[in-house]
């Protein structure tokens, strides 16, 4: 983006690093239909994860994110699934999944423990006690090794998309 | 962070809506009798139940799918008789 003034800079994130284990945790996987407690370590058995940190259920930056994701469709051409993580209710969730039109399931968070875990906090000007992950993309393979990382230095800043496809082909 | 919440497949699958009475006289009876449970939470439109309306023939809540059995079963009435029956003393 070209503007004439600077964008927020966030402060230097502490994400682990491509290589390193992610880890593991236990959330309500949010699909069209219901949800239910769900490991990462379940998801991973069964092959690689690209899981999709991003802002509340809402407004632009949620929407742009998944847009971009359910148009490129990338689970459809590589060995992939495609799940998100925001801190929306299970009920905010299953609203967004609806009307973005997407069959990619969503991790549901509010107390934004896995975010912290993961160390990529936001915590969030002008609105009291809350916090929410920042942008970020982990790329995970089937032993919980971090493939691939991405996370976002700016406020706003979205994924290179084209950076995570050539990772997916290098699977 | 390693919650050891169980989530390798128990063999009983509980399809609930939160605050559902008729859907915790039926969580009571599982913890009762000790049983590994997982929990599918739906919405209370009817609508968007689709879910239910596919394992159990119905669109009402409480159902239960048991694997150890083949039963799938509405009815927290009928569940809980089943629970009993299946798992309580006299089973």
């Amino acid at each position: 983006m070209d503007l004439d003034f600077d964008v927020v800079d966030l402060d230097e994130s502490n994400h682990p690093d491509a290589g390193s284990q992610a880890p593991d945790f236990v959330r309500p996987l949010v699909n069209d239909e219901y949800w239910e407690d769900v490991a990462l370590s379940d998801l991973t058995a069964d092959g690689p994860i690209l899981l999709v940190f991003y802002t509340m259920d809402g407004d632009f930056p949620a929407t742009y994110i998944w847009n971009e994701l359910r148009d490129r469709a990338w689970d459809d051409d590589y060995d992939v699934t495609i799940v998100g993580l925001s801190i929306s209710s299970p009920y905010e969730h299953k609203t967004f999944i609806d009307e973005r039109e997407m069959s990619y399931r969503l991790f549901s968070d509010p107390q934004n423990a896995v975010a912290e875990e993961y160390g990529i906090i936001n915590g969030l000007d002008g609105m009291a006690g809350i916090s929410e992950p920042r942008p970020a993309v982990f790329l995970i393979d089937e032993e919980r090794a971090i493939q691939y990382v991405w996370v976002a230095q700016e406020w706003p800043e979205f994924p290179d998309y084209d950076e995570i496809k050539d990772e997916l082909a290098d699977l | 962070m390693s919650e050891s919440t169980p989530t390798t497949d128990p063999s009983i699958t509980l399809y609930r809506l939160q605050a559902c009475p008729f859907c915790e006289r039926v969580v009571r009876k599982l913890h009762e009798y000790d049983l590994d449970y997982r929990s599918r939470f739906v919405e209370a439109m009817h609508s968007e139940r689709d879910v239910v309306k596919r394992i159990s023939g119905k669109r009402t809540v409480p159902a239960i799918v048991d694997e150890n059995t083949g039963v799938t079963m509405s009815e927290s009435a009928n569940i809980v008789d089943y629970l009993d029956n299946t798992y309580g003393p006299g089973a």
